[in-house]
Protein backbone atom coordinates (compact mmCIF):
# COMPACT_ATOMS: atom_id res chain seq x y z
CA UNK A 1 0.00 0.00 0.00
CA UNK A 2 1.29 3.68 -0.70
CA UNK A 3 1.52 5.85 1.95
CA UNK A 4 0.61 9.37 1.19
CA UNK A 5 1.14 12.48 3.95
CA UNK A 6 -1.97 15.03 3.54
CA UNK A 7 -1.45 18.62 4.71
CA UNK A 8 -3.45 19.59 7.87
CA UNK A 9 -6.27 21.57 5.73
CA UNK A 10 -7.01 18.41 2.77
CA UNK A 11 -6.66 16.13 6.00
CA UNK A 12 -10.27 18.20 7.08
CA UNK A 13 -11.59 18.42 3.63
CA UNK A 14 -11.38 14.83 2.98
CA UNK A 15 -12.34 13.61 6.69
CA UNK A 16 -8.83 11.58 7.11
CA UNK A 17 -6.33 11.58 9.21
CA UNK A 18 -2.74 12.57 8.58
CA UNK A 19 -1.80 9.29 6.90
CA UNK A 20 -3.75 7.63 4.26
CA UNK A 21 -3.06 4.32 2.62
CA UNK A 22 -3.51 3.83 -1.29
CA UNK A 23 -3.73 0.47 -3.63
CA UNK A 24 -2.21 1.93 -6.93
CA UNK A 25 -2.79 -0.34 -9.81
CA UNK A 26 0.20 -0.24 -12.28
CA UNK A 27 3.02 1.95 -12.09
CA UNK A 28 3.58 3.63 -8.93
CA UNK A 29 3.82 7.45 -10.57
CA UNK A 30 2.90 10.61 -8.93
CA UNK A 31 -0.16 10.83 -11.56
CA UNK A 32 -1.43 7.08 -10.43
CA UNK A 33 -1.18 8.36 -7.11
CA UNK A 34 -2.46 11.41 -7.12
CA UNK A 35 -5.42 9.85 -9.28
CA UNK A 36 -5.60 7.00 -6.94
CA UNK A 37 -6.02 9.66 -3.93
CA UNK A 38 -8.98 11.76 -6.06
CA UNK A 39 -10.38 9.12 -6.85
CA UNK A 40 -10.66 7.42 -3.35
CA UNK A 41 -11.76 11.11 -1.58
CA UNK A 42 -13.50 12.97 -4.12
CA UNK A 43 -13.26 16.25 -2.21
CA UNK A 44 -9.30 16.40 -2.79
CA UNK A 45 -10.64 16.81 -6.59
CA UNK A 46 -9.01 20.28 -7.69
CA UNK A 47 -7.24 21.25 -4.35
CA UNK A 48 -4.02 19.83 -5.32
CA UNK A 49 -3.94 19.90 -9.31
CA UNK A 50 -6.04 22.48 -10.50
CA UNK A 51 -8.83 20.86 -12.16
CA UNK A 52 -8.29 21.67 -15.76
CA UNK A 53 -4.64 21.53 -16.42
CA UNK A 54 -3.98 18.81 -13.97
CA UNK A 55 -0.94 21.43 -13.15
CA UNK A 56 0.15 21.32 -9.29
CA UNK A 57 -1.08 23.84 -7.58
CA UNK A 58 2.02 26.82 -7.34
CA UNK A 59 2.23 26.64 -3.52
CA UNK A 60 1.79 22.78 -2.64
CA UNK A 61 5.24 20.53 -2.82
CA UNK A 62 5.63 16.67 -3.59
CA UNK A 63 8.37 15.34 -1.52
CA UNK A 64 9.58 11.54 -1.37
CA UNK A 65 12.51 9.80 0.39
CA UNK A 66 13.90 13.10 1.00
CA UNK A 67 14.29 13.99 -1.86
CA UNK A 68 11.83 16.82 -3.81
CA UNK A 69 9.86 15.34 -7.18
CA UNK A 70 7.60 18.61 -7.65
CA UNK A 71 9.09 19.31 -10.77
CA UNK A 72 9.53 16.17 -11.84
CA UNK A 73 7.64 14.36 -15.10
CA UNK A 74 4.54 13.29 -14.07
CA UNK A 75 4.96 9.89 -15.15
CA UNK A 76 8.79 9.15 -13.58
CA UNK A 77 8.19 5.86 -11.37
CA UNK A 78 8.61 6.72 -7.80
CA UNK A 79 11.92 5.51 -5.77
CA UNK A 80 10.84 1.93 -4.84
CA UNK A 81 10.95 3.12 -0.89
CA UNK A 82 7.47 4.36 -1.61
CA UNK A 83 6.06 1.38 -3.85
CA UNK A 84 7.01 -1.24 -1.55
CA UNK A 85 4.97 0.95 1.75
CA UNK A 86 8.31 1.79 3.69
CA UNK A 87 8.28 5.80 3.21
CA UNK A 88 5.56 7.77 2.45
CA UNK A 89 4.52 10.14 -0.33
CA UNK A 90 4.39 14.05 1.07
CA UNK A 91 2.05 16.68 0.05
CA UNK A 92 2.94 19.82 1.57
CA UNK A 93 1.73 23.18 1.73
CA UNK A 94 4.48 26.00 1.21
CA UNK A 95 5.37 27.98 4.08
CA UNK A 96 3.58 31.16 3.58
CA UNK A 97 1.60 33.94 4.85
CA UNK A 98 3.74 35.75 7.64
CA UNK B 1 -42.05 32.72 16.89
CA UNK B 2 -39.78 33.82 14.29
CA UNK B 3 -35.96 32.98 14.15
CA UNK B 4 -32.69 34.86 12.30
CA UNK B 5 -29.60 32.59 11.21
CA UNK B 6 -26.57 34.74 10.66
CA UNK B 7 -23.79 33.33 8.32
CA UNK B 8 -20.38 34.94 8.34
CA UNK B 9 -17.56 33.89 6.19
CA UNK B 10 -14.16 34.98 7.88
CA UNK B 11 -10.44 34.43 6.64
CA UNK B 12 -10.52 31.09 8.88
CA UNK B 13 -13.64 29.70 8.26
CA UNK B 14 -17.57 30.05 9.18
CA UNK B 15 -19.42 30.43 11.82
CA UNK B 16 -23.58 30.38 11.84
CA UNK B 17 -25.12 32.18 14.76
CA UNK B 18 -28.64 31.60 15.99
CA UNK B 19 -31.30 33.88 17.56
CA UNK B 20 -35.25 33.78 17.71
CA UNK B 21 -36.81 36.62 16.98
CA UNK B 22 -35.83 39.42 19.47
CA UNK B 23 -32.42 38.95 18.53
CA UNK B 24 -30.89 39.77 21.70
CA UNK B 25 -29.07 36.17 22.47
CA UNK B 26 -27.27 34.16 20.31
CA UNK B 27 -25.96 31.08 19.03
CA UNK B 28 -22.55 30.82 17.76
CA UNK B 29 -21.33 27.73 15.58
CA UNK B 30 -18.26 27.27 14.16
CA UNK B 31 -15.37 27.30 12.98
CA UNK B 32 -17.13 25.63 10.25
CA UNK B 33 -14.21 24.63 7.67
CA UNK B 34 -11.48 25.78 10.19
CA UNK B 35 -8.22 27.50 8.25
CA UNK B 36 -9.92 28.27 5.10
CA UNK B 37 -11.53 31.67 3.53
CA UNK B 38 -14.71 31.40 3.21
CA UNK B 39 -15.81 34.32 1.01
CA UNK B 40 -19.85 33.59 0.88
CA UNK B 41 -22.35 31.66 2.60
CA UNK B 42 -25.89 31.92 1.48
CA UNK B 43 -29.29 30.40 1.81
CA UNK B 44 -31.70 29.44 -1.00
CA UNK B 45 -35.24 31.29 -0.19
CA UNK B 46 -36.65 28.62 -1.63
CA UNK B 47 -35.48 26.18 0.65
CA UNK B 48 -33.82 27.97 3.94
CA UNK B 49 -31.88 24.55 4.93
CA UNK B 50 -30.32 24.70 1.82
CA UNK B 51 -26.98 26.75 2.17
CA UNK B 52 -24.02 26.95 -0.57
CA UNK B 53 -20.56 28.20 0.63
CA UNK B 54 -17.47 28.70 -1.13
CA UNK B 55 -14.46 28.11 0.87
CA UNK B 56 -11.19 28.09 -1.00
CA UNK B 57 -7.31 29.11 -0.37
CA UNK B 58 -4.64 29.98 -1.57
CA UNK B 59 -2.63 26.97 -1.37
CA UNK B 60 -5.61 24.64 -2.02
CA UNK B 61 -7.84 26.83 -4.70
CA UNK B 62 -11.93 26.47 -4.81
CA UNK B 63 -13.71 24.51 -2.77
CA UNK B 64 -17.63 24.62 -2.84
CA UNK B 65 -19.93 23.15 -0.14
CA UNK B 66 -23.65 22.38 0.34
CA UNK B 67 -25.93 21.83 3.11
CA UNK B 68 -29.19 20.39 3.04
CA UNK B 69 -29.66 20.32 7.30
CA UNK B 70 -29.45 24.50 7.66
CA UNK B 71 -24.83 23.82 7.91
CA UNK B 72 -25.51 20.81 10.54
CA UNK B 73 -23.54 19.00 7.88
CA UNK B 74 -21.72 19.81 4.48
CA UNK B 75 -20.55 17.98 1.55
CA UNK B 76 -18.07 19.08 -0.89
CA UNK B 77 -19.21 19.53 -4.40
CA UNK B 78 -18.22 20.84 -7.80
CA UNK B 79 -15.51 23.25 -7.73
CA UNK B 80 -14.68 22.76 -11.87
CA UNK B 81 -15.09 26.46 -12.89
CA UNK B 82 -14.34 26.39 -16.47
CA UNK B 83 -14.40 29.54 -18.57
CA UNK B 84 -16.33 28.43 -21.63
CA UNK B 85 -14.58 28.81 -25.25
CA UNK B 86 -11.99 30.82 -25.93
CA UNK B 87 -10.64 32.80 -23.31
CA UNK B 88 -9.12 35.78 -23.88
CA UNK B 89 -7.37 38.90 -21.56
CA UNK B 90 -8.33 41.51 -19.62
CA UNK B 91 -6.47 44.50 -19.03
CA UNK B 92 -3.33 43.93 -16.29
CA UNK B 93 -2.49 46.26 -13.74
CA UNK B 94 0.21 47.87 -16.20
CA UNK B 95 -2.17 48.12 -19.26
CA UNK B 96 -0.77 44.99 -20.61
CA UNK B 97 -2.87 42.25 -22.02
CA UNK B 98 -3.47 39.59 -19.67
CA UNK B 99 -5.24 35.98 -19.57
CA UNK B 100 -8.30 35.57 -17.68
CA UNK B 101 -7.63 32.93 -14.84
CA UNK B 102 -10.18 31.50 -12.42
CA UNK B 103 -9.23 32.23 -9.10
CA UNK B 104 -12.04 32.20 -6.93
CA UNK B 105 -16.01 32.46 -5.61
CA UNK B 106 -16.26 36.04 -4.56
CA UNK B 107 -20.29 35.56 -4.00
CA UNK B 108 -23.13 33.01 -4.15
CA UNK B 109 -26.97 34.07 -4.85
CA UNK B 110 -29.34 31.12 -5.23
CA UNK B 111 -32.36 31.34 -7.18
CA UNK B 112 -35.34 32.56 -6.24
CA UNK B 113 -37.30 29.76 -7.08
CA UNK B 114 -35.27 27.09 -7.14
CA UNK B 115 -33.21 25.49 -4.00
CA UNK B 116 -30.76 23.81 -7.02
CA UNK B 117 -30.05 26.47 -8.83
CA UNK B 118 -27.85 29.03 -7.76
CA UNK B 119 -25.17 31.70 -9.58
CA UNK B 120 -21.88 31.98 -8.92
CA UNK B 121 -19.66 35.37 -9.36
CA UNK B 122 -15.70 34.73 -10.05
CA UNK B 123 -12.78 36.30 -10.03
CA UNK B 124 -11.27 36.93 -12.61
CA UNK B 125 -14.70 38.25 -13.58
CA UNK B 126 -17.24 35.59 -14.67
CA UNK B 127 -20.31 34.49 -14.03
CA UNK B 128 -21.52 30.57 -13.97
CA UNK B 129 -24.52 28.86 -12.65
CA UNK B 130 -25.23 25.16 -11.26
CA UNK B 131 -28.81 23.83 -11.23
CA UNK B 132 -27.40 20.85 -9.69
CA UNK B 133 -27.04 21.92 -6.34
CA UNK B 134 -23.50 22.89 -7.46
CA UNK B 135 -22.65 19.60 -8.77
CA UNK B 136 -21.40 21.00 -11.67
CA UNK B 137 -21.31 24.49 -13.05
CA UNK B 138 -21.21 26.39 -15.98
CA UNK B 139 -20.29 29.81 -17.35
CA UNK B 140 -22.59 32.38 -18.51
CA UNK B 141 -20.29 33.71 -20.80
CA UNK B 142 -22.16 36.68 -22.27
CA UNK B 143 -20.72 39.05 -19.39
CA UNK B 144 -16.90 37.54 -19.92
CA UNK B 145 -16.93 38.13 -23.31
CA UNK B 146 -18.87 41.47 -23.39
CA UNK B 147 -17.43 44.09 -25.83
CA UNK B 148 -15.66 45.80 -23.28
CA UNK B 149 -14.65 43.08 -21.16
CA UNK B 150 -10.73 43.01 -22.77
CA UNK B 151 -10.37 46.97 -21.11
CA UNK B 152 -11.32 45.80 -17.69
CA UNK B 153 -8.88 45.74 -15.55
CA UNK B 154 -8.72 44.77 -11.52
CA UNK B 155 -9.01 46.75 -8.69
CA UNK B 156 -6.85 46.27 -5.94
CA UNK B 157 -8.66 43.06 -5.08
CA UNK B 158 -9.22 41.69 -8.00
CA UNK B 159 -11.05 41.72 -10.93
CA UNK B 160 -14.24 40.22 -9.37
CA UNK B 161 -17.89 39.90 -10.13
CA UNK B 162 -19.20 40.66 -6.44
CA UNK B 163 -22.75 41.10 -6.77
CA UNK B 164 -25.36 39.20 -7.83
CA UNK B 165 -29.26 40.86 -7.52
CA UNK B 166 -31.94 39.13 -8.98
CA UNK B 167 -35.05 41.21 -9.78
CA UNK B 168 -37.95 39.52 -7.94
CA UNK B 169 -40.61 40.73 -10.35
CA UNK B 170 -38.70 38.92 -13.15
CA UNK B 171 -36.21 36.64 -12.52
CA UNK B 172 -34.90 37.06 -15.86
CA UNK B 173 -33.19 40.35 -14.87
CA UNK B 174 -29.86 40.23 -13.05
CA UNK B 175 -27.87 42.59 -12.19
CA UNK B 176 -24.30 42.62 -11.51
CA UNK B 177 -21.32 44.65 -10.52
CA UNK B 178 -17.56 44.25 -11.14
CA UNK B 179 -14.28 45.98 -9.57
CA UNK B 180 -13.17 47.64 -12.00
CA UNK B 181 -15.54 47.55 -14.58
CA UNK B 182 -18.65 48.63 -13.23
CA UNK B 183 -22.54 47.54 -13.01
CA UNK B 184 -23.99 45.84 -15.96
CA UNK B 185 -27.74 44.41 -16.43
CA UNK B 186 -29.00 41.23 -18.21
CA UNK B 187 -32.74 40.65 -19.33
CA UNK B 188 -32.28 37.33 -20.28
CA UNK B 189 -31.28 35.20 -17.44
CA UNK B 190 -27.50 36.01 -17.80
CA UNK B 191 -27.27 35.67 -21.51
CA UNK B 192 -26.58 39.11 -22.99
CA UNK B 193 -25.28 41.97 -20.92
CA UNK B 194 -25.17 45.70 -20.94
CA UNK B 195 -23.23 48.12 -19.20
CA UNK B 196 -25.69 50.39 -17.30
CA UNK B 197 -22.57 53.21 -15.60
CA UNK B 198 -24.45 56.07 -16.71
CA UNK B 199 -24.17 58.84 -14.48
CA UNK B 200 -20.70 57.44 -12.82
CA UNK B 201 -18.11 59.79 -12.59
CA UNK B 202 -14.72 58.27 -11.14
CA UNK B 203 -11.48 60.38 -10.95
CA UNK B 204 -9.28 57.65 -12.10
CA UNK B 205 -10.77 57.45 -15.31
CA UNK B 206 -9.91 60.13 -17.75
CA UNK B 207 -13.07 60.20 -19.56
CA UNK B 208 -16.02 61.43 -17.42
CA UNK B 209 -18.73 59.42 -19.76
CA UNK B 210 -16.76 55.91 -19.59
CA UNK B 211 -19.33 53.26 -20.56
CA UNK B 212 -16.62 50.76 -18.15
CA UNK B 213 -13.81 51.04 -15.69
CA UNK B 214 -15.99 51.82 -12.82
CA UNK B 215 -14.85 50.58 -9.68
CA UNK B 216 -18.34 49.59 -8.39
CA UNK B 217 -18.12 47.80 -4.86
CA UNK B 218 -21.93 47.12 -4.31
CA UNK B 219 -25.43 47.43 -5.31
CA UNK B 220 -28.53 46.51 -3.05
CA UNK B 221 -32.10 46.89 -3.80
CA UNK B 222 -35.30 46.84 -2.53
CA UNK B 223 -37.41 44.11 -3.44
CA UNK B 224 -40.10 46.01 -3.30
CA UNK B 225 -39.02 48.34 -5.74
CA UNK B 226 -36.81 46.43 -8.18
CA UNK B 227 -36.03 49.61 -10.26
CA UNK B 228 -34.33 51.71 -7.38
CA UNK B 229 -30.86 50.65 -6.63
CA UNK B 230 -28.43 52.14 -4.08
CA UNK B 231 -24.22 51.44 -5.29
CA UNK B 232 -20.96 52.24 -2.45
CA UNK B 233 -18.78 53.32 -5.47
CA UNK B 234 -15.15 53.25 -4.73
CA UNK B 235 -16.23 57.17 -4.00
CA UNK B 236 -19.59 58.48 -4.25
CA UNK B 237 -23.14 56.52 -3.11
CA UNK B 238 -25.05 56.57 -6.26
CA UNK B 239 -28.74 55.95 -6.81
CA UNK B 240 -30.74 54.91 -9.79
CA UNK B 241 -34.26 54.59 -10.02
CA UNK B 242 -34.55 53.40 -14.03
CA UNK B 243 -32.62 50.34 -13.80
CA UNK B 244 -29.66 51.09 -14.02
CA UNK B 245 -29.87 53.74 -17.03
CA UNK B 246 -29.25 56.80 -15.30
CA UNK B 247 -27.13 57.02 -11.91
CA UNK B 248 -26.92 60.32 -9.57
CA UNK B 249 -25.00 60.60 -6.40
CA UNK B 250 -26.85 60.51 -3.05
CA UNK B 251 -23.74 61.27 -0.86
CA UNK B 252 -24.83 64.57 0.33
CA UNK B 253 -23.72 64.57 3.80
CA UNK B 254 -21.64 61.43 4.62
CA UNK B 255 -18.36 62.44 5.90
CA UNK B 256 -16.57 60.15 3.09
CA UNK B 257 -18.40 58.70 0.82
CA UNK B 258 -15.85 55.99 0.22
CA UNK B 259 -16.90 52.84 1.64
CA UNK B 260 -17.62 49.01 0.84
CA UNK B 261 -21.55 48.30 1.96
CA UNK B 262 -24.79 49.87 1.70
CA UNK B 263 -28.10 47.74 2.32
CA UNK B 264 -31.85 48.59 2.49
CA UNK B 265 -34.01 48.40 5.47
CA UNK B 266 -36.46 45.79 5.15
CA UNK B 267 -39.71 47.94 5.72
CA UNK B 268 -38.94 50.88 3.73
CA UNK B 269 -37.07 50.87 0.11
CA UNK B 270 -36.00 54.78 1.00
CA UNK B 271 -34.34 53.61 3.97
CA UNK B 272 -30.65 52.91 2.79
CA UNK B 273 -27.03 51.49 5.30
CA UNK B 274 -23.78 52.73 4.70
CA UNK B 275 -20.51 52.41 6.53
CA UNK B 276 -18.01 55.18 5.44
CA UNK B 277 -14.49 54.40 4.89
CA UNK B 278 -12.11 56.69 5.46
CA UNK B 279 -10.11 56.51 1.73
CA UNK B 280 -9.29 53.58 -0.49
CA UNK B 281 -5.36 54.24 1.27
CA UNK B 282 -6.80 54.41 4.50
CA UNK B 283 -8.97 51.47 4.85
CA UNK B 284 -10.83 51.69 8.29
CA UNK B 285 -13.63 54.23 9.71
CA UNK B 286 -12.81 57.85 9.93
CA UNK B 287 -11.78 59.79 13.34
CA UNK B 288 -11.24 56.45 15.36
CA UNK B 289 -15.28 56.26 14.98
CA UNK B 290 -17.70 53.10 13.79
CA UNK B 291 -20.92 54.62 12.29
CA UNK B 292 -23.22 53.11 10.17
CA UNK B 293 -24.92 56.10 8.47
CA UNK B 294 -29.07 55.82 7.81
CA UNK B 295 -30.82 58.01 4.98
CA UNK B 296 -34.31 57.86 5.33
CA UNK B 297 -35.09 59.80 2.09
CA UNK B 298 -33.25 57.24 -0.51
CA UNK B 299 -30.29 59.63 -0.09
CA UNK B 300 -28.35 62.87 0.34
CA UNK B 301 -29.95 63.17 3.96
CA UNK B 302 -27.85 61.10 6.31
CA UNK B 303 -27.54 60.66 10.10
CA UNK B 304 -24.98 58.89 12.15
CA UNK B 305 -26.12 55.69 13.90
CA UNK B 306 -23.63 55.05 16.91
CA UNK B 307 -25.09 53.60 19.72
CA UNK B 308 -23.27 50.97 21.42
CA UNK B 309 -20.74 50.95 18.42
CA UNK B 310 -16.87 52.28 19.08
CA UNK B 311 -16.75 56.00 18.98
CA UNK B 312 -12.87 55.83 19.88
CA UNK B 313 -9.36 54.03 18.89
CA UNK B 314 -11.68 51.49 16.26
CA UNK B 315 -9.91 51.38 12.97
CA UNK B 316 -11.47 48.36 11.54
CA UNK B 317 -13.20 47.74 7.91
CA UNK B 318 -16.21 46.35 6.77
CA UNK B 319 -15.93 44.67 3.38
CA UNK B 320 -18.26 44.46 0.70
CA UNK B 321 -20.56 41.71 1.68
CA UNK B 322 -20.36 41.98 5.06
CA UNK B 323 -23.40 43.69 5.78
CA UNK B 324 -27.22 42.29 5.86
CA UNK B 325 -30.91 42.92 6.79
CA UNK B 326 -32.91 40.73 8.28
CA UNK B 327 -37.35 40.83 7.37
CA UNK B 328 -38.36 41.36 10.53
CA UNK B 329 -39.97 44.45 11.85
CA UNK B 330 -38.04 46.59 12.99
CA UNK B 331 -35.44 45.69 10.63
CA UNK B 332 -32.19 44.22 12.19
CA UNK B 333 -29.04 45.12 10.50
CA UNK B 334 -25.97 43.22 10.71
CA UNK B 335 -21.90 43.79 9.58
CA UNK B 336 -18.93 42.28 10.45
CA UNK B 337 -15.57 43.99 10.50
CA UNK B 338 -12.13 42.43 9.67
CA UNK B 339 -11.54 43.20 13.79
CA UNK B 340 -13.79 40.21 13.99
CA UNK B 341 -16.56 41.49 15.31
CA UNK B 342 -20.31 41.12 14.14
CA UNK B 343 -22.41 43.86 15.11
CA UNK B 344 -25.99 43.52 15.19
CA UNK B 345 -28.99 46.06 15.74
CA UNK B 346 -32.58 44.81 16.50
CA UNK B 347 -34.21 48.68 16.04
CA UNK B 348 -33.50 49.65 12.28
CA UNK B 349 -30.00 50.73 12.99
CA UNK B 350 -30.85 53.12 16.09
CA UNK B 351 -28.67 51.17 18.79
CA UNK B 352 -26.25 48.38 18.12
CA UNK B 353 -24.93 45.14 20.33
CA UNK B 354 -21.78 43.18 19.71
CA UNK B 355 -23.01 39.62 18.37
CA UNK B 356 -19.45 38.31 18.28
CA UNK B 357 -16.00 40.27 19.08
CA UNK B 358 -12.90 37.92 18.26
CA UNK B 359 -13.40 36.06 14.88
CA UNK B 360 -11.23 35.98 12.26
CA UNK B 361 -11.27 38.82 9.98
CA UNK B 362 -15.06 38.85 8.26
CA UNK B 363 -15.47 38.67 4.85
CA UNK B 364 -19.46 38.20 4.27
CA UNK B 365 -22.50 38.54 6.60
CA UNK B 366 -25.81 36.63 5.42
CA UNK B 367 -28.73 36.86 7.39
CA UNK B 368 -31.74 34.44 6.67
CA UNK B 369 -34.95 35.60 8.36
CA UNK B 370 -37.07 32.28 9.36
CA UNK B 371 -40.94 31.75 10.32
Amino acid sequence: MIQVVLPRNLQSLAGTGRTVELDVSGQVTQRSVLDALEARYPALLGTIRDPGTKRRRPMLRFFACEEDHSDDPIDAPLPQEVVAGNEPYLILGAIAGG
Amino acid sequence: MSKVRLLVGTRKGAFILNSDGTRKSWDVQGPLFPGWEIYHLKGSPVDPDRLYASQSSGWFGQVMQRSSDAGKTWETVGNQFLYEGEVGPHTWYDGSPHPYEFKRVWHLEPSLDDADSVYAGAEDAALFQSKDAGTSWAELPGIRTHKTASGWAPGAGGLCLHTIIIDPTDHDRIFIAISAAGAFRSDDAGKTWRAINHGLRSNHIPDPDAEVGHCVHRLAMHPSKPKTLYMQKHWDVMRTDDGGENWREVSGNLPTDFGFVVDVNANDPETVYVLPITSDSHHFVPDGKLRVYRSKTGGDDWEALTKGLPQKDCYVNVLRDAMAVDGLDPSGIYFGTSGGQVYASADDGDSWKAVVRDLPAVLSVEVQTLS
